[in-house]
C-alpha cells in the first residue's frame, strides 16, 4: 500500500481528527516521536532483562566477561535462593552423582554445583512475611481509606480542606526521616520486628494516598445514586455498599494496586524495623550473601520471584487500572 | 395514595434562606407542580418532602404521619431524578426490583409487580440491558417503573423531562400525565418550564425568591396572577404591564395615551389606588389592534407565529422604551416604526399596585 505521504488520506477525514494532525509532515514527526518512545522504553527495560537473564544463569556464567547472551539456562539461582546447602566432599560427591537418577530436581541442580540441600532457606519466610504484611496493610488501608474518602466526599466535615491537607502532609517528608523516632516508639510498644507493627506502619503511610485517590473517585459518583437508593428503602450504609462500592470498583482496584505495590516494595523502613521474625523480602534480597561470594543468580532469581505477585496483581486488575488512571479525564 | 401537608416548612443554609416558611397541602391523588425560576427553592422544597434534605423549621405530614424527622427510606415515597439516577452497574430488571428487595418482598410478589409495571411502561424489551445502553426516553421509563413498582404513597419528580429532547419531552409529558390519571397517584412535580406546568398540573405552586407567590389551577395563575412576578413569569411572552397614573376612571399611561378603566373596576381602583401609580396588565391575546383604539403605539418588530402575528410595540412617546406584546391576526402588513392603535379587551384587563406589585382583586 502506498504510504500516506504520497497518497494522502485514503479514508475521509472525520470530524474527530484535526487536519493539521494528519498532515504528511506531522505524520512523519509522529513516527519519529514513536520511535523515541520505544527506544526509551527499551533502555528502561534493560536492567529488567539483565535481571531475568541472570536469574537463569549458572554461577560461572554470571561472572563471565563479556556477558554472554546465549547460554544454557538453569534453575540454579532459584535453588540457591530457596534452599540452604552444604559443600559436599569429593568422595561423597562422586557417589551421589551415581545415584542422581533417584533425586528430585532441586537436589540434582545442587549436586551439579557440588552441593547438598540441607533445608529450605530463609527467603521463603521472607516472601511469606512480605505477602502477609503487604496484603494485610493493603486491606486495612483501602478499607479505612474508603470510609474516610466517602465521608470527605459526602458529608459536611468541619475543616474539611484543612483535614485533607493535613492527611496529605504526612507524605510530604521522606518516611525514612521519621525512622528513628518510629524505631523508639516501636521498641517501647513491643512492635519492633512484628507483623502487626509493619502492617500498622504501612497502613499509616499509605492511608493519605488512598484517601486522596478514593475521594477523587467518590466525587465522580453522583450523589443521586445513593439518594435514589435511600428513597427506595435502603439505609445510608446499605446504599454505600450496594451502590457506591460497586461503582467505585475501578477506583478501589487502582488504589489497591498502588497501596499493595508500595507496601510490597518498601525497603528502608523494613530494613530498620525488622530483624528476623517479620523481615520482608526487599531487605532480605539486598543483604543476601552466599558462600564464597555474592550469589548474583540467587539475587536475580529472588528479585524476579519478588516481582511476580506485583505483576499478577497489576495484570489481573489491568483493565480497572487503566480506567482508573484515566478516570475523570472525560466527563460524560 | 396519600395527602402531603407542609406546615411552616423552611430551609436555611447558614444565613441563606433557601425556602421561607411555607404552608402547602397536596390532596390525595392530586398532581401539584412546583414552578419557578432556578434558585427559587422549588427543588429544595421537594427534597425536604423526600427527606433528602432536613428542614430547619416546620413539620411535614404524609397522611397523618409526622415524617419531619423520618429517614427517606421510611417515608414511603418515590423520587424521580432529573438525570434518572439508574444504578449503572445493574441491569434494568435489577434496577426496577431494587426497591422491592429493600422491602423484603417474596419472589412471587416481585415477579408479579415487575410484570405489571413493565407492561404499563412498555419496557419488556429493555430488562436485560444496562442503563448506559438506553436512550434518554427509555431511561426515563425505567426510572418511572422503578418509582411505580413499590406503590408508594406519593411520587416526587424533580424536572424528570429536563434532560430529554424537545419533541420526545411532549410524548413523555403525556405518558406521565396518563400514568398519574391511571394510578391516581399523589404527585409533586418540580419544573422551571411553565408550559409543562400548565399542561400537567392540577394545581400550580409558583415560587420565587424562596417563597410561594401563588397557588392555583393553571387557568387561575394564567388569568388571575396574584402579583406582577406571576404575571410576567407565566405565559410566553408574559403578561404586559404598562405603568400609568390612576385618577377617576382614567389611567394616564406612559407616553401620550390614556386608558379608560372598565366600569366594574372603577370603585375598587378609586378606593385603593386613587391618584397613585397603577400597572395595567393584559395578556398578548387581550390586545386588539384597531383604528379607533385608545392606546397609541409604534411597531418595534413583528414575528409571524404561523396562525397569528406577534407584534412588539412600544408606547408612543414613552421614554422607558418598554416593549408590549400584542397578538394580532396575520397579514396586517405593518411596517417597523409605523403607528398603530390598540385596545384592551375589558374582560381580560387586570390591575396591579405599582408599589407592592400585588394584584387588585375585582369586585363582583
Amino acid at each position: 500500500m502506498a504510504s500516506f505521504e504520497e497518497s494522502g488520506p485514503s479514508t475521509p477525514v472525520t470530524e474527530g481528527i484535526r487536519v493539521d494532525k494528519v498532515s504528511p509532515r506531522s505524520r512523519r514527526l509522529k513516527r519519529i516521536r514513536s520511535l523515541v518512545v520505544v527506544l526509551i522504553a527499551l533502555i528502561g527495560l534493560i536492567p529488567v532483562a539483565v535481571m531475568v537473564i541472570t536469574a537463569f544463569k549458572s554461577r560461572t556464567e554470571v561472572v563471565a566477561v563479556p556477558p554472554r547472551l546465549i547460554f544454557e539456562p538453569t534453575l540454579e539461582g532459584f535453588v540457591f535462593l530457596l534452599t540452604e546447602r552444604s559443600q559436599m566432599a569429593p568422595a561423597i560427591l562422586e557417589e551421589a552423582k551415581q545415584n542422581a537418577g533417584e533425586l528430585g530436581l532441586f537436589d540434582r541442580i545442587a549436586l551439579n554445583a557440588g552441593q547438598q540441600i540441607t533445608g529450605p532457606s530463609d527467603f521463603v519466610r521472607r516472601l511469606r512475611n512480605s505477602l502477609i504484611i503487604a496484603g494485610g496493610s493493603t486491606i486495612f488501608t483501602v478499607a479505612l481509606g474508603l470510609f474516610a474518602a466517602y465521608a470527605f466526599s459526602r458529608f459536611e466535615v468541619p475543616g474539611k480542606g484543612d483535614l485533607m491537607f493535613l492527611i496529605l502532609s504526612t507524605r510530604m517528608l521522606p518516611a525514612v526521616v521519621v525512622a528513628v523516632p518510629l524505631f523508639l516508639m516501636f521498641r517501647q510498644l513491643n512492635l519492633y520486628d512484628t507483623h502487626l507493627g509493619m502492617i500498622i506502619l504501612y497502613t499509616v503511610f499509605n492511608l493519605s494516598l488512598t484517601t486522596w485517590l478514593l475521594k477523587g473517585f467518590m466525587d465522580e459518583i453522583p450523589k443521586e445514586y445513593e439518594e435514589a437508593a435511600m428513597v427506595d428503602g435502603y439505609s445510608r450504609w446499605q446504599a454505600f455498599y450496594k451502590i457506591v462500592i460497586p461503582q467505585a470498583s475501578t477506583g478501589i482496584a487502582a488504589t489497591t494496586v498502588f497501596a499493595f505495590i508500595f507496601a510490597w516494595n518498601e525497603y528502608a523502613l523494613a530494613l530498620m524495623m525488622t530483624s528476623e521474625t517479620a523481615r520482608t523480602a526487599p531487605p532480605a534480597i539486598a543483604t543476601m550473601q552466599g558462600r564464597g561470594g555474592i550469589e548474583w543468580s540467587a539475587i536475580a532469581a529472588g528479585t524476579l520471584a519478588f516481582l511476580i505477585p506485583v505483576i499478577i496483581v497489576a495484570f489481573a486488575l489491568r483493565k480497572h487500572l487503566l480506567r482508573g488512571v484515566t478516570f475523570g479525564a472525560i466527563r460524560q | 395514595m396519600a395527602t402531603i401537608t407542609l406546615v411552616q416548612v423552611e430551609k436555611k443554609f447558614g444565613d441563606f434562606q433557601a425556602v421561607k416558611p411555607i404552608d402547602l397541602i397536596v390532596d390525595d391523588g392530586e398532581f401539584v407542580v412546583l414552578l419557578g425560576p432556578s434558585g427559587c427553592g422549588k427543588t429544595t422544597t421537594l427534597r425536604m418532602i423526600s427527606g433528602l434534605e432536613t428542614v430547619t423549621g416546620g413539620r411535614i405530614y404524609i397522611d397523618d404521619r409526622d415524617v419531619t424527622w423520618h429517614h427517606p427510606s421510611d417515608r414511603d415515597i418515590a423520587f424521580v431524578f432529573q438525570l434518572y439516577a439508574l444504578y449503572p452497574h445493574m441491569n434494568v430488571r435489577r434496577n426496577i426490583v431494587f426497591p422491592l428487595e429493600a422491602q423484603g418482598e417474596d419472589k412471587g410478589t416481585i415477579e408479579r409487580r415487575l410484570a405489571e409495571v413493565v407492561e404499563l411502561l412498555r419496557c419488556q424489551h429493555l430488562l436485560t440491558l444496562h442503563p448506559g445502553a438506553l436512550s434518554g426516553g427509555d431511561q426515563q421509563r425505567v426510572a418511572l417503573a422503578r418509582a411505580l413498582v413499590r406503590r408508594p404513597a406519593a411520587f416526587l419528580m424533580d424536572e424528570p423531562l429536563g434532560a430529554l429532547d424537545a419533541d420526545f419531552r411532549e410524548t413523555m409529558r403525556a405518558e406521565i400525565k396518563q400514568l398519574h390519571i391511571n394510578q391516581n397517584a399523589t404527585t409533586v412535580y418540580v419544573t422551571h418550564d411553565q408550559i409543562e406546568a400548565m399542561a400537567m398540573g392540577d394545581r400550580i405552586v409558583v415560587m420565587s425568591e424562596a417563597d410561594i407567590q401563588q397557588v392555583g389551577s393553571p387557568s387561575e395563575v394564567y388569568y388571575d396572577p396574584s402579583n406582577t412576578f406571576v404575571a410576567r413569569f407565566i405565559g410566553s411572552p408574559g403578561m404586559n404591564l404598562i405603568e400609568g397614573h390612576y385618577l377617576e376612571g382614567i389611567a394616564q399611561l406612559a407616553g401620550d395615551s390614556t386608558y379608560q378603566v372598565p366600569e366594574n373596576w372603577r370603585s375598587v381602583l378609586d378606593r385603593t389606588l386613587k391618584d397613585k401609580k397603577v400597572l395595567v396588565g393584559f395578556r398578548p391575546e387581550a390586545g386588539q389592534v384597531k383604528e379607533d383604539g385608545a392606546i397609541n403605539a409604534e411597531v418595534y418588530a413583528d414575528e409571524l407565529h404561523g396562525a397569528h402575528t406577534m407584534l412588539h410595540l412600544s408606547l408612543r412617546g414613552d421614554a422607558s422604551e418598554s416593549i408590549i406584546h400584542v397578538r394580532a391576526r396575520r397579514g396586517l402588513g405593518l411596517k417597523i416604526g409605523e403607528f398603530v392603535k390598540f385596545d384592551i379587551s375589558p374582560e381580560m384587563v387586570r390591575f396591579f399596585d405599582a408599589e407592592s406589585g400585588k394584584a387588585i382583586v375585582a369586585e363582583v
